[in-house]
């Protein structure tokens, strides 16, 4: 088993150094193939690892590949733990990944960058692929680092474009932030559990939740399991972009497409919601960073699904709506749902790689305009996106027998039975989530595809639907957004044994899922049931409203935005976090940077100090050289005057 | 058939042997032998490290490799050579590094082309003695010497500030090592011995102990440089050729944290350890306050210089972190600490090298460091672009790379001896990342400058083969460092049994 597990991550490893080192002598159809075959390599395995860990049952698959380092009897090692969440990790991400290879074909068609984008996202599924096969938490930090490295060099893959260098570079810096929490929180996962090993350090846990043992910060004793839950969840907002760690999600559109439905759409972002899941059995024990990452969860679902409502880019608007189903995601595993939020991952990485690239397809079309205002009855001319992009937007807005309806229905019945302190603000921010996503999803929906057809003359005459490696892919994706939800829901969540139940450790009194599953009986019964429940009403308000607003009556929006002027004004601000970091990080991280220069290392240590110690000696020599003037009647006037001074001192005041 | 060689010797007196030839046979118009020269023997040199480190034997602290020959009877000095896991990395990090350096003149120097190849193989040599040296005084010797042939260096091949930034350097340096050299001389008159190792078992007391720490801490933090006593740095650097500015980077700093672990904790542990704080906050500064200092630097190798200083703050804090862990029980955490502190000191050896080496590619084609003079570097030399990304990465601490290692392992100790070292040395992270990529940004993203940059040749063969001589080892130690970790685990645990034990006692 090792070699088929080892043979997933290295060959898209292999292709990518190929295609890295040799890409430009191999040329680009090579350089392609090679990409795709290592990634469908991957992806073949993939899925018969996961038939053979989830369906055949077989045992939990947990040793070292090799041993990194060892200092003092402490083992830093590198090696896979292959459960049944591991199994549906990598085989959503090669899948997905897969994809996204064989669109990239023709969407960066032409582009001069073409090997090196095949380079980065096949290297992109290796380091994705290492971070959720670890067993251990050094390899996790690797492959956490390493997906962010990529995701820096995808968002600034056209260089050129200042846009897109700032944009790397906020995301590389803001991810550092989280990063900064992570690691600490490794440190103090070494500290108190002796090990790195997840197994090791997992058996360590409920000793130390009994042991009561505290750490003191800002005045106040911490549980030391909630300090560890708090600084591994920082890194988890981060990579998953919670607020206020989110900002450079949106910024990372400038990237090109498929890297968005791949990176920071389906894959990579999603890493938080992974890691807390994977670390469950520590989280279990901490009921203060569970809450935490509800009320976290929380203000991302609700509030930057609102921004959604009011981004004319195409692409931004399908990243917030990512920004606020990552916190949908993070308030399922803060109520210790985590099934429901890996199973909302899951579903989410198909129906949301479908939309970004149904969007990349838009912009083919659109000759690279992403501005929606521009767009219109585009569904005359690209049916097939049009009715996939449809098929996305149903699951995304949770519509019965949608894949995304099954997911983000038990988030909000789980929410709703949870008896976590902060689970009311996680229930009702969900709950109101839906309509909003309603609101920017058709939204997005019928600016583009209904209405008057808004584009120039000549673009018009252009416009058709893409070439096949485009529209094929994205109707592969298509089929599992509409129909994986109601296969997967029973095994998922409610089953007597689910496929993740050997994954995931869940305190008897926190499983809120298990209360759920007595009413739970089966898919259809499950949909049919939600039609008369409240998330369906909301997200039919939401197609109705948007209908009614942008097909029937489209002079309204603008009215409601000039009578309704401030809070257009905070939307379209982004409730003003990223003028607050420019001020305050930015500009004040530099300026603290040129006064401790100036002040600290010119005037003080240099000037002061050590030319002023120079200086120093300078003038003395200076007043001292006066003394030895040469003159004989000086030097006898100063034995004179040193005389008397002698006199004067023995005789008067002794 | 190595096995009766005097390796250290040989190490360290051929390329000091080979420089005076090349000075003697040096000739202006033939310069193309003297830097052939030059190369054969750094690289006969280099040879020499294989048998070194296939002859190390990494289960004993025992010092490797000796050679002892009486020198000056009546003071009973020895010339006495040596090496222990710490001691050889450094030798082959140092002669590794020569090897870069010479090559990297290749082109950029056209004039006194023999002097300045001797400067550098017989610098190399004196480095190779501070290293292997087992005597007190024949380190002390070794330690000034070399401050002159890098003296040379920055004052005749430097830029234009270079009278003013050598002067800085020398002086700093000097004052430093003088007083180093009064606590050897009393180390002398209590124990008639120069030996470093009778020193380590040798009872001093608190006071003593606290004196010589303070004459032994300015030589080796200036070195290093620790914050306040750093400012010579980024001159030196900024006066100083390319191939100066390596060895200084990747080498010379690294004598003052050799000279912490060699003497200051070892000999003086009760003094190390109450005087402790002092340098875990001076390191914390180095980290934090030069992070943002480093941020807003205008001028590429100033940069490269001040990110430097704060790199080598996680050396010092991994030293120092030890005290505190010991006394909490941690030893394990204490070498984990120690282990970091030396990792982040080869490391940054090839890192910073490279860096500079970077700059001195740039330098070399647009005669210039200010950053605001580039932009869209990466249009122009896509091959140079992607070695700099790898090593502006490993600068920023990224998993994989060598940058990564030695500050994972001292955070990690940092935050059991008390969670806010862990903190403020995390920073790093960002800050790190930071500077690094806004350096980044600037110089190699973007549209396309100026007419000079659109005129930029790619690096030619003989920087590819110096830039992947220097991700190599940059990368092997990202992905397994433990070869290099067994090396020196047996000789630190050795190191560290000595500073954790008090010599009040006695």
């Amino acid at each position: 088993m090792p070699g088929v597990y080892l043979t997933i991550v290295l060959a898209p490893l292999i292709a990518a150094i190929v295609i890295g080192l040799l890409g430009h002598i191999i040329g680009r159809t090579a350089s392609h193939w090679l990409a795709i075959l290592g990634v469908g390599l991957a992806c073949v395995l993939s899925f018969w690892v996961f038939k053979y860990h989830v369906i055949d049952g077989a045992p939990i698959y947990d040793a070292p590949l090799y041993i990194w380092g060892e200092v003092a009897g402490i083992t830093f090692q590198v090696g896979f733990l292959v459960d049944t969440l591991t199994a549906l990790m990598i085989m959503v991400v090669t899948f997905v990944s897969l994809m996204v290879h064989i669109y990239t074909v023709g969407y960066m068609q032409g582009d001069p960058g073409y090997q090196r984008f095949f380079c980065y996202i096949a290297l992109f599924t290796f380091s994705m692929l290492m971070l959720v096969m670890s067993n251990n938490f050094l390899q996790l930090f690797f492959g956490w680092e390493a997906v962010g490295v990529v995701s820096y060099l995808l968002i600034g893959f056209w260089f050129k474009k200042d846009t897109a260098v700032f944009a790397n570079l906020k995301a590389f810096i803001v991810n550092r932030v989280g990063d900064f929490g992570f690691i600490l929180g490794l440190a103090a996962i070494l500290a108190y559990c002796g090990s790195f090993t997840y197994s090791e350090v997992f058996a360590n846990v409920p000793a130390l939740a009994d042991s009561g043992m505290t750490l003191p910060i800002a005045g106040v004793e911490w549980s030391v399991i909630t300090v560890i839950c708090i600084l591994l969840f920082i890194g988890a907002m981060g990579k998953s972009a919670q607020v206020p760690l989110h900002v450079w999600l949106p910024d990372s559109m400038e990237g090109p497409t498929p890297i968005s439905a791949l990176i920071h759409a389906a894959t990579m972002v999603t890493a938080g919601v992974f890691m807390v899941a994977r670390m469950s059995p520590i989280f279990e024990y901490s009921d203060m960073a569970l809450n935490f990452v509800i009320i976290i969860g929380g203000v991302t679902a609700l509030f930057m699904g609102l921004v959604g409502i009011v981004q004319n880019d195409i692409k931004r608007i399908i990243a917030y709506s990512t920004l606020s189903q990552l916190g949908y995601m993070m308030v399922a595993v803060g109520i210790s749902a985590y099934a429901a939020g890996i199973f909302h991952l899951f579903t989410h990485a198909f129906f949301k790689a479908l939309l970004f690239l149904g969007a990349g397809s838009v912009i083919i079309a659109m000759h690279h305009d992403q501005d929606i205002r521009n767009m219109g009855n585009l569904r005359k001319y690209m049916p097939i996106t049009y009715v996939c992009m449809l098929i996305g937007s149903l699951a995304l807005i949770g519509f019965p027998f949608f894949s995304g309806y099954y997911s983000k229905d038990a988030i909000i019945e789980a929410a709703h039975a949870s008896t976590a302190w902060a689970a009311p603000f996680g229930y009702w921010t969900v709950l109101l989530g839906v309509l909003v996503t309603s609101l920017y999803t058709f939204r997005l929906l019928f600016v583009v595809f209904h209405g008057k057809e808004r584009m120039r003359d000549e673009l018009r005459r252009d416009l058709r639907e893409p070439r096949a490696v485009v529209w094929v892919p994205l109707i592969l994706l298509a089929i599992p957004s509409a129909i994986v939800g109601g296969f997967f829901i029973g095994p998922m969540l409610f089953d007597s044994h689910t496929i993740l139940g050997q994954s995931l450790f869940v305190l008897p009194k926190n499983d809120v899922l298990f209360q759920l599953a007595p009413h739970y009986h089966g898919a259809i019964e499950f949909a049919i049931h939600g039609l008369t429940g409240l998330p369906f009403w909301f997200g039919v308000a939401g197609i109705v409203i948007t209908w009614l607003f942008y097909v029937r009556y489209p002079a309204v929006p603008a009215k409601i935005q000039s009578h309704m002027k401030w809070i257009y004004h905070v939307l379209i601000n982004k409730y003003g976090f990223d003028e607050f970091n420019q001020a305050v990080f930015a500009r004040g991280g530099r300026g603290l940077g040129y006064a401790l220069w100036q002040f600290g290392d010119v005037k003080i240590i240099d000037g002061a100090l050590v030319n002023g110690s120079a200086h120093f000696v300078g003038r003395c020599a200076l007043i001292l050289r006066r003394l030895q003037s040469g003159y004989l009647y000086h030097y006898a006037l100063m034995m004179l005057l040193g005389l008397l001074v002698f006199l004067l001192w023995f005789t008067l005041l002794r | 058939m190595f096995a009766d060689l005097p390796l250290l010797s040989l190490l360290i007196w051929l390329p000091i042997a080979g420089g005076v030839l090349v000075l003697m046979t040096g000739d202006e118009q033939r310069l193309k032998h003297t830097r052939v020269y030059a190369l054969l023997i750094s690289l006969l040199t280099l040879a020499f490290c294989v048998p070194l480190y296939l002859g190390f034997d990494i289960n004993t602290a025992e010092m490797q490799f000796q050679e002892k020959v009486s020198w000056i009877d009546s003071f009973s000095i020895y010339y006495h050579l040596g090496v222990d896991g710490i001691s050889m990395p450094m030798i082959i990090l140092t002669s590794f590094i020569n090897l870069i350096a010479v090559a990297a003149g290749w082109q950029a120097i056209q004039t006194r082309v023999a002097q300045y190849m001797a400067s550098f193989l017989i610098l190399a040599g004196l480095m190779n003695g501070v290293f292997a040296a087992m005597d007190s005084i024949l380190f002390y010797v070794f330690w000034e010497a070399m401050l002159i042939p890098m003296f040379l260096i920055i004052g005749i091949w430097g830029g234009e500030n270079r009278i003013y930034a050598t002067i800085k350097f020398f002086l700093y340096t000097f004052l430093g090592s003088v007083l180093m050299l009064v606590g050897l001389i009393y180390l002398y008159t209590q124990s008639g011995s120069f030996a470093i190792i009778d020193y380590y078992t040798l009872p001093i007391g608190l006071t003593a102990q606290i004196l010589i720490f303070v004459g032994f801490m300015l030589a080796f933090a200036v070195k290093i440089p620790m914050w306040p006593v750093h400012t010579w740095l980024p001159d030196a650097h900024t006066e100083a050729p390319t191939a100066g500015s390596i060895i200084l980077a990747a080498i010379m700093l690294k004598m003052g944290g050799y000279g912490f672990i060699r003497f200051s904790l070892p000999i003086l542990p009760d003094a190390s350890s109450d005087l402790a704080w002092l340098l875990i906050a001076m390191s914390l500064i180095a980290i934090v306050y030069i992070g943002f200092v480093a941020l807003i630097q205008k001028d590429l190798k100033k940069l490269i210089a001040y990110s430097s200083i704060a790199h080598m703050g996680f050396v010092t804090l991994g030293f120092f972190v030890v005290f505190a862990l010991v006394s909490a029980d941690r030893f394990s955490a204490a070498v984990l600490g120690v282990q970091g502190a030396m990792v982040q000191m080869i490391s940054h050896g090839f890192i910073s090298g490279a860096l500079f080496l970077g700059v001195g590619v740039l330098y070399e084609r647009m005669h210039s460091r200010q950053i605001s003079d580039y932009g869209g570097v990466a249009n122009s030399m896509p091959i140079f672009a992607a070695f700099f990304m790898l090593f502006a990465l490993a600068n920023a601490g990224l998993p994989g790379t060598s940058g990564f290692v030695g500050e994972l392992f001292v955070i990690l100790s940092a935050f059991q001896a008390n969670p806010w070292y862990g903190f403020w040395a995390g920073t790093a992270l960002i800050l790190g990342a930071a500077y690094t990529l806004w350096m980044y940004k600037r110089v190699m993203f973007g549209e396309i400058a100026n007419d000079r940059v659109a005129a930029l040749k790619d690096v030619n063969g003989r920087e590819i083969a110096l830039l992947v001589l220097l991700a190599i080892p940059v990368l092997l130690i990202g992905l397994w460092p433990q070869p290099l970790l067994e090396v020196m685990e047996v000789s630190i645990e050795h190191l560290l049994q000595f500073a954790v034990t008090s010599k009040l006692g006695f």
